[in-house]
């Protein structure tokens, strides 16, 4: 059993979770991933390694409540115990020999492009940060961007907080003024990635995405999380989850992505209803 | 008076029509008195030639001949002294091309229904024997087991016999392998692998779920840590796809995904919250075991039409022939000697159909079955609304890519040797699908005892040094 040490309510749909996980902690990197079950008939989800202490032998995990499974994680208090916990999985994403690199982060996604913020800024690299959101109240980690970033851009899609418009936008007015990055990272939705990834195609910058398709057992077993990257067949769960922006097939990904809508909704709302009725 | 009827005693089964609307066991065993009655159809031969044909030599005539006497548990007790899991082997080993197919009396007539009978006595043990099994002292010694599938649990099993203190290592939540994500419930019941895994543990075994060997910690750290042994069991690996336009369409699943989200995460039940298509036509591409399972299982989670596509004939058909029966009187569509080219989206881009050509039987191949070629001109579309490609794995690379001096083969299996399961690094054996690509419960079963023999050999004379 791993135990919920510390929970935080980030904004009104995002929590983080600091989980007791010991031998995940030992091995985890920036880039990573763990798969857990809240309890015995819970579903199999994939959550990026937020931070982690070594020494505490603990993982934080940052989540946005979007479907059944996340409502349930979000019901559990510190003292509780999540059935199943497993990583650190995937690759870590590669940070050698980066001098100077943006980091794109939209949304719940900021929470998976802050652990790699903070490596490249603590590997000496000058990182810019571009963090976007829909409105004020949803803003998540600003502090901690600020902390690990040379740079820190906020866009918000109303203009509540920070400059009005998309973190593209942002990018590519850096870009512009004449920063030269080695890299960019780009981390959040599906259709945000894209975006970034078609903007630096056009000036010529290495771009990775991390990409985040549907998992079960993230071992490299059902093939679940299968992607078209340069035309060839790749498992996010061993292959990634970080790949070459310019490769990916982002539109087949954002259409498998969909596959079960019709049943998440139904077991969200069943779970609603769950909720309803033990408040009664 | 030998038993001289040329038929196997027939198993009774749950009527196709309702079966095929639950997942509950399909063959229910046979009584007592037909356990017996089919024993006495058993020739005792002095040869023994079906002891030639089971992989693990189980002492066929020897037990049974118990059973003939009513002596059950005597029978069990033979059979325990060559396989750990006869209630799962009498289930799903493929008998026609093993034991049952050297049998004699399968000359004229049908073989001695030896897997029923080992089924039987399995049963009959789990049902009554009350004693716990004894934990062996220790030896003081440690070995680690990569997997929990056949190979690994067998491994596992006869080294804690042995006196070692053995932890099994698993990536999943459940231990269990193939047995618990793969093989479904309706062929195999998973409280048979539960009690499997109990008695392990009774043994002294620890099983710890939710480690990935090759990413929570490697084999050198096991090493490292005081494990003098490691067995790696951690089966096929990824599936493979054809490689045809629109595999990755909605609704096309690997046979391993929605056979896991529906034996391992239980999608078929209410309660669990892991989702599962509920196609009404589905094509299951390949014609396997595992085929036959994902076949089932759709027709099972409500499917009207559900195809086996396969690329030649019945005769190369490489599922065991009691599945192929059963899906056939479950329902399930043959299409034989028929290849598809293509899947089609509809409008929404979910699968909207298969395109598929027919074959025909040319000359024999390296493998020696005869090659499919494509008939000209014979193209046509299947009605689909989902697809379940079923054709195969290849080797996990995360072990391999994080264990230095392991050598694999060029496809990516382990190389190990065949009487002991050494590799190429001292102290480490494999078995199992790890090494054979995929194969069989038994097969794994046997070389998990292999090792289990050598890696104790290893240590003692590594530790009279
Ligand atoms: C490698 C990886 C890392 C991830 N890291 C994070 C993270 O740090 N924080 C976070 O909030 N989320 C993360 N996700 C997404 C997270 O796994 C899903 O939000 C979660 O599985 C939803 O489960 P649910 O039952 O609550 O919702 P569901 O009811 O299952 O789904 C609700 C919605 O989420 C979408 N969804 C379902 N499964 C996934 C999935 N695996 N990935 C993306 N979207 C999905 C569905 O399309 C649906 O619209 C990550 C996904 C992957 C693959
Ligand atoms: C659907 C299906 C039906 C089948 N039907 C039959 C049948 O009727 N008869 C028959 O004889 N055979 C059948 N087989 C084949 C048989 O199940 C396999 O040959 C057998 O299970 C192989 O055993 P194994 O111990 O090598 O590996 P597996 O059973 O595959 O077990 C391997 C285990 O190792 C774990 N693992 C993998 N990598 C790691 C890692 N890095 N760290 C920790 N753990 C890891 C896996 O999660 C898994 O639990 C079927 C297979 C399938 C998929
Ligand atoms: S283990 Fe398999 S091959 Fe051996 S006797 Fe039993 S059913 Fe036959
Ligand atoms: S070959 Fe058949 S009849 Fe002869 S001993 Fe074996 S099971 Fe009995
Ligand atoms: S999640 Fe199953 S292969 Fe990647």
């Amino acid at each position: 059993m791993f135990k919920i040490v510390k929970k935080k309510e980030l904004n009104p749909t995002v929590t983080l979770m600091e989980i007791e996980a010991p031998l995940v902690a030992k091995k985890a990197e920036p880039g990573q991933f763990i798969i857990l079950r809240a309890d015995a008939a819970g579903e199999r989800i994939p959550l990026t390694i937020a931070d982690f202490d070594r020494d505490k032998g603990t993982v934080t995990i940052i989540y946005q409540i979007v479907g059944a499974t996340t409502k349930h994680l979000n019901s559990l208090n510190v003292g509780d115990s999540l059935t199943d916990f497993v990583g650190p999985l995937g690759q870590a994403t590669h940070t050698e020999g980066l001098k100077k690199v943006a980091v794109v982060g939209g949304g719940v996604g900021c929470a998976i492009a802050y652990p790699v913020t903070k490596k490249l800024h603590n590997l000496g690299c000058e990182v810019h940060a571009i963090v976007g959101f829909r409105s004020k109240d949803l803003l998540i980690l600003e502090d901690e961007f600020r902390a690990a970033s040379n740079k820190l851009v906020i866009m918000s899609d109303d203009g509540s907080v920070g400059e009005k418009g998309l973190v593209t936008d942002a990018l590519k007015k850096l870009i512009d003024s004449g920063e030269q990055y080695d890299e960019v990272i780009a981390i959040g939705p599906l259709v945000m990635m894209k975006f970034v990834a078609k903007l630096t195609k056009e000036y010529g910058i290495k771009t990775v995405v991390s990409m985040n398709p549907i998992m079960i057992d993230g071992t490299g077993m059902c093939g679940g999380c299968r992607l078209s990257v340069g035309g060839e067949m790749k498992f996010a769960c061993v292959d990634g989850p970080d790949f070459d922006g310019h490769l990916v097939d982002f539109d087949e990904a954002m259409e498998r992505a969909s596959m079960y809508k019709d049943f998440e909704k139904h077991a969200y709302d069943a779970e609603c209803n769950l909720f309803q009725k033990e408040v009664k | 008076m030998p038993n001289m009827s040329p038929k196997k005693n027939e198993m009774p089964t749950q009527a196709p029509d309702v079966r095929n609307k639950n997942f509950k066991e399909v063959a229910l065993g046979y009584m007592p008195e037909t356990a017996i009655d089919e024993a006495k159809r058993c020739l005792n031969c002095k040869h023994k030639p079906c002891v030639a044909g089971c992989p693990v030599k189980i002492h066929i005539p020897a037990f049974i001949e118990k059973m003939a006497q009513g002596d059950f548990e005597g029978a069990y007790e033979i059979i325990a002294q060559s396989s750990s899991l006869p209630a799962v082997c009498g289930r799903v080993c493929p008998q026609e091309t093993q034991c049952e197919q050297k049998c004699v009396r399968g000359i004229k007539g049908e073989p001695v229904a030896i897997g029923r009978l080992e089924r039987f006595a399995a049963d009959y043990h789990n049902a009554n024997c009350k004693t716990a099994p004894q934990k062996p002292e220790s030896n003081g010694h440690k070995v680690a087991v990569i997997g929990s599938g056949p190979s690994g649990l067998t491994c596992a099993g006869d080294l804690a016999k042995a006196g070692y203190e053995v932890t099994v290592f698993e990536a999943l939540h459940l231990a269990g392998g193939v047995l618990v994500y793969g093989i479904p419930e309706f062929r195999l019941p998973k409280a048979i692998v539960q009690k499997e895994i109990d008695t392990l543990k009774e043994l002294g075994v620890t099983v710890e779920t939710n480690v990935v060997i090759g990413k929570s910690t490697s084999i050198d750290e096991l090493m490292e840590s005081g494990f003098e042994a490691v067995f790696i069991g951690s089966g096929a690996g990824l599936p493979r796809f054809m490689g045809i336009p629109g595999e990755n369409l909605k609704g096309v699943y690997s046979a391993n995904e929605f056979l896991t989200r529906v034996n391992l995460m239980k999608a078929y039940k209410d309660e669990p919250s892991t989702p599962i298509m509920h196609a009404s036509k589905v094509a299951v591409v390949g014609g396997g075991n595992v085929a036959m399972d994902a076949a089932r299982c759709a027709k099972r989670l409500g499917a009207k039409d559900v195809y086996i596509v396969y690329r030649r004939s019945m005769e190369e058909l490489p599922a065991r022939a009691e599945e192929v029966e059963h899906a056939q009187e479950e329902g399930i569509i043959f299409k034989l000697l028929t290849n598809p080219t293509e899947i089609l989206p509809d409008e929404n881009r979910f699968v909207g159909g298969m395109k598929c050509v027919e074959m025909e039987l040319g000359e024999p191949d390296a493998s020696g079955r005869r090659r499919p070629v494509v008939k000209e001109g014979s193209e046509f579309v299947l009605d689909v609304d989902c697809v379940i490609m079923s054709i195969g794995t290849s080797p996990n690379p995360l072990i391999k890519s994080t264990t230095e001096g392991l050598a694999v083969h060029k496809w990516g299996g382990i190389i190990a040797d065949e009487e002991t399961g050494k590799t190429s690094r001292e102290g480490v054996y494999a078995g199992g699908d790890a090494v054979t690509g995929a194969a069989t419960v038994i097969l794994a079963m046997g070389a998990g005892k292999d090792a289990a023999k050598a890696i104790d050999e290893y240590i003692q004379s590594k530790n009279k040094e």
